[in-house]
């Protein structure tokens, strides 16, 4: 029982926690975009402390190096999947939740908020 | 046959299977998310945190199994998860601009 095996118990716990938040997010949140910011970043931070407590429990190097290079893989990649599906969901008239008070993105874009599809016809 | 038990029989064994239900907890909710889910980005995000899910999974079935090449499995499956991801934001973006 030495400190390694103290943080690697610690950072599994952790990071089944932080997945079980994203999970409930994903269920209670109102919103695709809500839902998404849930998912996304409480998601990521348990996937990375799961791998962090790989990382730390395994003697050999090359598997402390793959399991870094799982960390460092989703803290990039992560945002950016994210931010494509958000993008790609608002431009196809997916709309916002009913009480969300601010909405930079249509402001900025050329276009109003007004000509996008209704979004009864996307629904599968 | 999986070897369940560590092999130096560490006392702190039953807190990664703890773990490791959490994370099933957590992957029966998204599969709800998954099939519930009201329109298609919903279902996309929803694959999105499974496939988080499976990674984490993966790292836990690892330490509680002793087997270290199986972290090289989580590094695929996070690539071919923003891979699968990002086609999927393609597919929508695609889909909204005909």
């Amino acid at each position: 029982m030495t400190i390694i095996n103290i943080l690697t118990v610690f950072l599994v716990l952790l990071g089944a926690l932080f997945s079980l938040i994203a999970a409930i997010g994903l269920i209670r949140m109102p919103d695709l975009y809500t839902r998404m910011q849930s998912a996304t970043k409480a998601g990521t931070l348990g996937v990375a402390c799961t791998a962090a407590a790989a990382a730390l429990h395994f003697k050999d190097t090359i598997a402390s190096m793959d399991a870094i290079i799982v960390v460092v893989f989703f803290f990039l990649t992560a945002p950016v999947a994210s931010h494509l599906i958000a993008r790609a969901s608002y431009t196809s008239g997916h709309r916002l939740w009913s009480q969300t008070i601010r909405d930079d993105y249509a402001e900025s874009r050329t276009s109003g908020p007004d000509d996008r599809p209704d979004p009864e016809d996307l629904s599968l | 046959m999986i070897q369940l038990v560590p092999l130096d029989n560490d006392p702190t064994h039953w807190l990664f299977l703890v773990a490791g239900a959490v994370f099933g907890i957590a992957l029966l909710a998204s599969v709800w998310r998954l099939v519930v889910g009201p329109s298609l980005p919903d279902r996309v995000v929803a694959v999105d945190l499974i496939g988080f899910l499976a990674v984490g999974i993966i790292c836990v079935f690892s330490i509680v199994t002793q087997r270290s090449e199986l972290i090289g499995v989580a590094v695929v499956a996070a690539l071919i998860l923003f891979l699968g991801t990002a086609a999927f934001a393609i597919y929508l973006d695609r889909r909204a601009r005909p």
